[in-house]
């Protein structure tokens, strides 16, 4: 059986938790290109970098080890400094 | 798992194999049943052990709980669902009346008692009342998936205030119930900044977490009463730029019941009740009133006692008690609630007189907000106890300590005024004697360890009186 918790809180907000907000516009900000390692994944960030070049959105881009993990701790901590939006590109 | 739907009527035996009582009158229970007497026999541990036919296995307590069994064995005769009669433990004439067999058990002794319930042993009682739904929580269930950690859930959700809660468990919010006679849907009042009704169940949900034991739930709800007062002015002191957050003093009885600090370190960590009375409030805030850091609360420092801060007074002292300054007696058990900055030391190691002493006190306490500034906030001053023996050996009372400082505290007005590039500038109108703290904006209490000839001057909220904060004090109740 699963442990159940009773929310302390003031339940305005929804049950399950909320993604961050989008923002409204890529202008100024860096986007992030993270390849899981998964075959082929490559190629389809290879084609969004271009296309977020060609619109003058800076890119960085990243790799994880494998696909069968988390991504390291120090990757993400590096990600989370770079950049502001992040595609991971999930791919076979 | 859910209770069996119904029993039949007739005679209801509960007993278990690990309570010698039990196993001596099993063969009356055989000796019932072959006498085609309508008999169900459950069995808390091992079912095998009745060499009874018609054995339920209550090994899940169902009908253990239902029945409100606290000694096995207990028999109890149903017509028609209705209880109608009960025995309990072994008393001879008892079960011969309630079975109408006169010589049912003549072989065994007239008496032996019983033995505990499985259903009411210690953490059981607890979890059935949760599983069979004697308590309604009417909070949202958030279930904590299998592989995932309850307390990382707790920091995920934004629940803590950084450090590790208690996982707030059905169990452990209903033993956290159990320390209060007033029922859960009770709402104490509208929680800022949202403004949503805070109800003894959210209280108690985020005393756990806090790390509360069931005995402190009375302060904690008679603190969340008192911060709920408009007067305390909760949801500006919340929201401050300042520094200051809710400090509870606790005086009376009730402090000495559920193991409160007064002595050395009373400022700081190490009691559990209180470091998890202020931290229960203080979660509140965040948690059901949604009060949280770099959002409403926009405080430009913040302060290590906004984790929570909360202590008791030394009620042994010739002082009136801060208690019976707001109007209790002593019998009285109560809380009384400030804003407060974190505290600042004052050293007076060569007075031996209070006049000295006031000299010192009064010296610190100019500086508090600003040393050019008058009134500006209200402050507490933690008399210790080496300080507080130089004015009881001259006999000077709290009432007359207040006001040598007070009179201390007096200023020539040019000579105030919030500090510029230019120095002091004088507040408008602020000219003879100008009082560094408004009428009872002082307040002395006495506290702390045994040894060092030290006070603690603990400021609060410079927003005071009507156009802020002021201290407000509740009755702890059951």
């Amino acid at each position: 059986m699963s442990t159940v918790l009773l929310d302390p809180t003031g339940e305005l907000s929804p049950a399950q938790r909320q993604p961050l907000s989008k923002p409204a516009s890529l202008a100024g900000l860096t986007v992030g290109l993270l390849d899981i390692s998964k075959a082929r994944g490559d190629v389809f960030l290879d084609r969004l970098e271009i296309l977020f070049q060609s619109r003058g959105v800076k890119t960085l881009r990243f790799k994880k080890p494998t696909f069968t993990k988390p991504a390291p701790i120090p990757l993400i901590q590096e990600i989370a400094g770079k950049v502001d939006v992040v595609v991971e590109a999930l791919a076979d | 798992m859910s209770a069996p739907e119904t029993l039949p009527d007739g005679l209801v035996a509960v007993v278990k194999k690990d309570c010698p009582t039990c196993v001596l009158v099993d063969p009356v229970l055989v000796a019932l049943e072959r006498a085609g007497v309508a008999l169900t026999v459950c069995v808390q541990d091992d079912p095998a052990f009745s060499q009874v036919h018609k054995v339920v296995d209550d090994t899940a307590l169902a009908w253990s709980f239902h029945l409100g069994v606290e000694t096995v064995p207990t028999l109890i005769r149903l017509v028609d669902g209705q209880e109608t009669g009960r025995a309990v433990g072994w008393e001879k004439q008892e079960w011969q009346a309630l079975s109408g067999m006169p010589a049912l058990g003549n072989d065994l002794p007239d008496y032996r008692p019983g033995c505990g319930s499985r259903s009411v042993e210690p953490g059981i009682a607890e979890q059935l009342a949760v599983r069979y739904g004697a308590v309604k929580m009417a909070a949202r269930r958030v279930e904590v998936p299998p592989l995932e950690d309850p307390e990382e859930l707790c920091f995920d959700r934004g629940w803590s205030d950084g450090l590790p809660v208690v996982p707030p468990t059905e169990t452990r919010v209903y033993r956290m119930l159990q320390g209060t006679s007033r029922t859960p849907d009770e709402v104490l009042g509208l929680m800022p900044p949202n403004l949503v009704p805070c109800t003894v169940e959210k209280v108690a949900i985020n005393a756990v977490m806090a790390g509360c034991k069931p005995e402190y739930m009375p302060v904690v709800l008679a603190a969340v009463e008192a911060a709920l007062d408009p007067a305390f002015c909760l949801h500006g002191l919340l929201a401050t730029t300042w520094f200051s957050g809710p400090m509870i003093i606790v005086s009376g009885p009730v402090r000495q019941r559920i193991g409160m600090n007064w002595r050395g370190n009373v400022l700081g960590q190490g009691n559990r009740a209180n470091a998890t009375i202020g931290r229960a409030l203080q979660l509140l805030v965040r948690n059901v009133g949604g009060g949280r850091p770099q959002e409403a609360d926009m405080s430009t420092f913040g302060t290590p006692a906004k984790f929570g801060f909360c202590f008791a007074e030394d009620e042994s002292t010739p002082w009136k008690t801060l208690g019976e300054s707001r109007g209790f007696t002593r019998a009285q058990s109560s809380v009384t609630l400030f804003s407060a900055d974190g505290p600042l030391g004052c050293v007076d190691q060569k007075s031996r007189a209070p006049e000295g002493l006031i000299r010192s006190l009064a010296g610190s306490l100019r500086a508090v907000a600003h040393v050019d500034l008058a009134n500006a906030s209200d402050a507490v001053v933690v008399i210790g106890p080496e300080h507080g023996r130089v004015f009881d050996t001259a006999g000077w009372s709290k009432e007359r300590t207040t006001e040598a400082l007070h009179e201390a505290l007096l200023f020539q007005g040019e000579d105030l005024g919030m500090g510029t590039d230019k120095g002091a500038t004088p507040a408008a109108g602020a000219t003879g004697r100008v009082a560094k703290f408004r009428e009872g904006g002082l307040v002395l209490v006495r506290a702390g360890g045994d040894a060092g000839l030290f006070s603690a001057i603990i400021p609060g909220w410079l927003m005071k009186g009507s156009l802020g904060t002021d201290p407000v004090s509740r009755e702890v109740r059951s």
